[in-house]
């Protein structure tokens, strides 16, 4: 080929305009993400009444108000026994589950599939609706009669929809796991439950952990399926929505404020916990 | 199969006499063992998901007698659904709303997808995991924080006010459907991003540098060859952010003034509530389950349609486990 | 007769449609290093995983020392592997993982601790015992495998294609202290394989399957020697294969005429006048006939030659359009390109395949 025009410029790395949008527009969505993040928080040291512009000055006072706040404090309680119920729940139904996902075949399993992931992606509106009419059915009561202990409903409501989470992640990593390693525990003399205690147990324990974390938080943060499952005692999300009602305080903005740090915190190493590959 | 009986005396060497149990014909035995295997947590999760949900069918099927739940079966509910216009119309302004949520959505989480899939260097899964972990965290705050930003004395008016830009407090922002749009769209534009982000982060760098040996332009490369690849992460996130969103109850009661009762959820929760209509509550909430799954049903055919191979578990079945999995993991 | 350790009786596996192993019967004998050679899909591994009771026969039977194993779960019965990838457990350490046979049989701790020491001493391991198995190469994940299955003492020790994933030196070293270690434990070894070099170096017997059937069982010798099919004469070693048609047999030879010519051969099996088949020979034993020469004799085209060190291959054009192969030792000067050749070769080493 005796062309003689030159080919045209290859493109270049450079930074130019295009790129420079491109960082400018992410830039912008990332600080859109977490702007309302950072006024809910900032607020919480505001030294007023109520919460609008401008920011007054610094205090702790509504971290106090918050510590001292008898409904929350209530619902914090009921909050946590209803994520360790509900986490335990979930940890029992799903676990299993993601086996059963991993490793057998059977007529239908297409549809357990599906129906495992439905509270995922449906609006938990639905899922909570659904639980309310199957639970006023079979006749449990919502209230569970005591302070400060959610009622059968709620709880199992929670780990029904929860489960969908442990058997995704424990599923993703059972798919990752070595079979090999139990077929030569089991030709090493060790039964299926052997084996399972000593060779499968500790190569997914991390996503089991880490699911089991995740499920914690989201019990704690969740709305939707509470909102209908729920008796007298409130969860910590309902609570804090009966005080929006009264208008915003900064109290709420503290209360808000350390549910995010705690989240946070327990995501983060939730994360690095399923992140671990099984080596 | 061969002839060894149960409890029959097996032999296998050197002092090792070994039994063969009724537990190792159940081994032996693919079907029984599966079913044994099988029989609990599927009839568990039979029990805690499937029958809630036949149950909401079921109600959608009762007859409200004065103002009782009675067990008898009725068209009515779903006649009264389809023939007075308060519903459809109500289901059509929410598609409307997550409609144009997910449109935003898409064009604010596509480019930060892409810039932290092909333009950051370092720390990229830190910077991830920062985008993510919103999600995750206290939805309500999320909600309400808009509020603040929003309001009369909120952080915008004041921020307009001391600017001089304005002089009296613009009234519109809060307690409109527009807040409510930008709300939902705040909530869900991480939502869309990471399947996006998962998406790119699969193609191979190798596919972008032979574009480019092939003489395309950046542009070029990314129209005919990233974004082609990149759609069944782009249907995916919109599926999620559109039915999401259209199913919110929070953010139209918390931002949505008299706009508030005009979302699909706004109607469930007043029918399950203060206006006590179980049958019919149930019969919405039908209608916008189906609504739903015909919904995914589609986007995952349209992302099959559209996977080129090479890109397993990308689509909507992939990415419905990919949501409660990429939890910053990266790439899962 | 020494009776069998471990008897194939019908053994046939079934995945679906797919028919993975077909009526394969064979007994192994005591302390022998039998190897099941043959390409991916042969049925190899599915055999090998059906003697350790990873997978169930679909029909069939197999016997250990006479009594049935067929339905044990692999924990009941007295066999170890060493897997492809080591598979070694890496949340415990390499003294952890040897251990773990003699821990699930509830031997004692202190037994235990000795006999984990002499076997890592056996494989030269035992300076890493602390270690985790990610800490360790190929090699040394590998010797670990091993140390882990022979600690057991097990009557019969499968090898699933262990070797694959070492380097070419470290593969060969491996092969013979393999075949040292079988003879100095006495012990049955099973070994999976695709490549036919090593089963010739390590095996008492090799067990060449295809399509789920063994195409041939023999010492390695009498499988080079005396291949029994094409197939065989062909995946062993090198072989020429030229078509021929039978003429008759005579005096214990077969013979065979290729196109104009005569030849005369061996063959393991009885042939009618008419039929159609191979003959197999192997480059080493073909040269150019001298003037004069009686014997078996094919002309044939010189084309080009090969140097690869010790010998120089030279390919040859037969009259049908077949190409063929012969070594010329080092030194020798190859035949010029073009010119015609006379073949000859010894008759017994030409053997007349089926397909």
């Amino acid at each position: 080929m005796s062309s003689t025009a030159p080919l045209p410029p290859r493109p270049s790395a450079r930074p130019d305009g295009l790129t420079a949008a491109l960082w400018a527009t992410g830039l912008g969505v990332f600080l859109f993400i977490y702007l309302p993040l950072v006024v809910v928080v900032l607020y919480a040291f505001h030294d007023a009444d109520i919460v609008a512009w401008p920011f007054h000055g610094w205090t702790l006072r509504w971290f106090t108000a918050v510590a001292h706040d008898r409904g929350l404090l209530g619902a914090a309680m009921a909050s946590l026994k209803l994520a360790v119920l509900a986490t335990g729940l979930a940890l029992v139904v799903g676990v299993p589950g993601a086996f059963v996902l991993d490793r057998l075949e059977f007529p239908g399993k297409t549809a357990f599939e599906r129906l495992v992931l439905l509270p995922l992606i449906l609006p938990g509106i639905i899922t909570g609706v659904a639980m309310l009419t199957f639970f006023t059915f079979v006749g449990l009561t919502l209230s569970s009669g005591f302070p400060y202990i959610p009622g059968w409903p709620v709880v199992l409501g929670h780990g029904a929809a929860l489960t969908s989470i442990v058997v995704t992640q424990v599923y993703a990593r059972l798919r990752r796991f070595d079979r090999a390693q139990e077929e030569a525990s089991q030709d090493l003399y060790a039964n299926e439950w052997q084996t399972f205690r000593l060779v499968t147990l500790p190569g997914i324990r991390s996503a089991v952990l880490g699911a089991a974390l995740l499920v914690f938080t989201l019990s704690l943060d969740e709305i939707a399926v509470t909102f209908f499952l729920i008796g007298r005692q409130n969860t910590i999300p309902l609570q804090i929505w009966g005080m929006l009602r009264r208008g915003i305080t900064p109290e709420v903005n503290a209360a808000s404020t350390i549910i995010f740090a705690i989240s946070v915190v327990v995501i983060v190493v939730s994360s690095r916990l399923m992140r671990e590959t099984t080596g | 199969m061969s002839g060894s009986k149960d409890g029959e005396v097996v032999e296998v060497g050197a002092g090792g006499r070994v039994t063969l149990t009724w537990l190792d014909r159940v081994r032996a035995n693919r079907r029984l063992r599966t079913f044994v295997a099988a029989f609990l947590p599927v009839s568990w999760v039979t029990a805690l998901l499937l029958f809630p949900y036949l149950f909401l069918l079921a109600h959608s099927f009762f007859r409200l007698r004065d103002g009782q739940l009675t067990h008898e079966l009725t068209l009515a509910n779903y006649q009264r659904l389809f023939g007075t216009s308060l519903y459809p119309t109500t289901i059509l302004f929410s598609a409307g709303i997550a409609a144009r949520v997910t449109i935003v959505s898409l064009c604010l989480a596509y480019p930060l997808a892409y810039l932290l899939a092909f333009k950051v260097r370092k720390h990229k899964n830190l910077l991830y995991m920062a985008v993510i972990i919103p999600l995750w965290v206290s939805y309500l705050v999320r909600a309400y924080a808009w509020k603040i930003i929003l309001g009369q004395e909120g952080v915008l008016n004041g921020l307009l006010r001391s600017l001089g830009i304005i002089d009296q407090p613009l009234t519109f922002l809060l307690y409109s459907k527009w807040a409510v749009m930008l709300a939902l769209i705040h909530i869900y534009t991480p939502f869309t991003l990471m399947p996006i982000y998962a998406v790119l982060e699969a193609i191979p760098k190798a596919l972008k540098e032979a574009s480019q040996d092939l003489y395309a332009s950046r542009w070029q490369t990314f129209r005919h060859v990233v974004l082609p690849l990149s759609l069944p992460g782009v249907i995916a996130g919109s599926t999620f952010a559109f039915v999401l969103s259209m199913g919110d109850f929070i953010a139209p009661v918390l931002l949505g003034g008299n706009d508030s009762a005009l979302m699909v959820s706004n109607l469930v929760v007043s029918l399950f509530g203060v206006a006590y209509n179980w049958p019919l509550g149930a019969a919405v909430s039908v209608v916008m389950l189906v609504l739903t799954l015909t919904l995914l049903w589609l986007a995952n055919r349209l992302e099959r349609a559209m996977n080129y191979g090479g890109q397993p578990g990308r689509g909507a079945e992939g990415q419905k486990e990919q949501l409660a999995r990429q939890l910053p993991q990266g790439v899962a | 007769m020494t009776t069998s350790l471990l008897d194939l009786r019908h053994v046939s596996k079934r995945f679906g449609e797919f028919v993975a192993v077909d009526d394969l019967s064979m007994a192994v004998a005591p302390g022998e290093f039998l190897t099941f050679l043959g390409a991916s899909g042969s049925g190899k591994t599915t055999t090998l995983r059906m003697i350790a009771g990873f997978e169930l026969p679909t029909s069939g039977e197999i016997l250990m020392e006479g009594a049935p194993i067929t339905q044990l779960p692999p924990f009941k019965r007295d066999i170890n592997t060493v897997f492809q990838h080591y598979a070694l457990f890496p949340h415990m350490s390499v003294r952890e993982n040897v251990g773990y046979g003699l821990r699930m049989r509830k031997v004692p701790a202190a037994e235990r601790a000795r006999r984990v020491t002499e076997a890592l001493d056996m494989v030269q391991m035992g300076h890493l015992e602390a270690r985790a198995p990610r800490q360790l190469s190929g090699g040394q994940q590998q010797r670990v495998a091993l140390a882990r299955a022979l600690i057991n003492r097990p009557r019969v020790l499968l090898l699933d294609e262990p070797l694959g994933a070492l380097d070419l030196k470290l593969r060969k070293e491996m092969q013979l202290e393999l075949k040292h270690l079988n003879r100095q434990l006495g012990l049955t070894f099973i070994y999976v394989t695709h490549d036919q070099e090593e089963a010739l170096t390590m095996s008492d017997r090799i067990a060449l399957m295809r399509n789920g059937r063994i195409e041939q069982l023999s010492a390695p010798q009498e499988m080079y020697d005396r291949p029994v099919t094409r197939y065989v004469a062909d995946f062993i070693g090198e072989s020429n294969l030229l078509r021929a048609t039978v003429r008759g047999v005579e005096g214990g030879e077969v013979v065979l005429g290729i196109g104009p010519a005569t030849v005369r051969a061996v063959s393991a099996r009885p042939w009618a006048a008419g039929a159609e088949a191979w003959l197999a020979v192997r480059p080493e034993y073909l040269r150019p006939a001298a003037p004069g020469e009686s014997g078996n004799r094919l002309d044939g085209t010189a084309r080009e030659s090969v140097f690869t060190g010790s010998i120089t291959r030279q390919y040859v054009t037969m009259p049908d359009g077949s190409s063929v192969v012969f070594h010329l030792p080092a030194g020798t000067t190859p035949p010029a390109a073009g010119s015609s050749l006379t073949l000859t070769w010894p008759v017994e080493r030409g053997i007349c395949v089926g397909e």
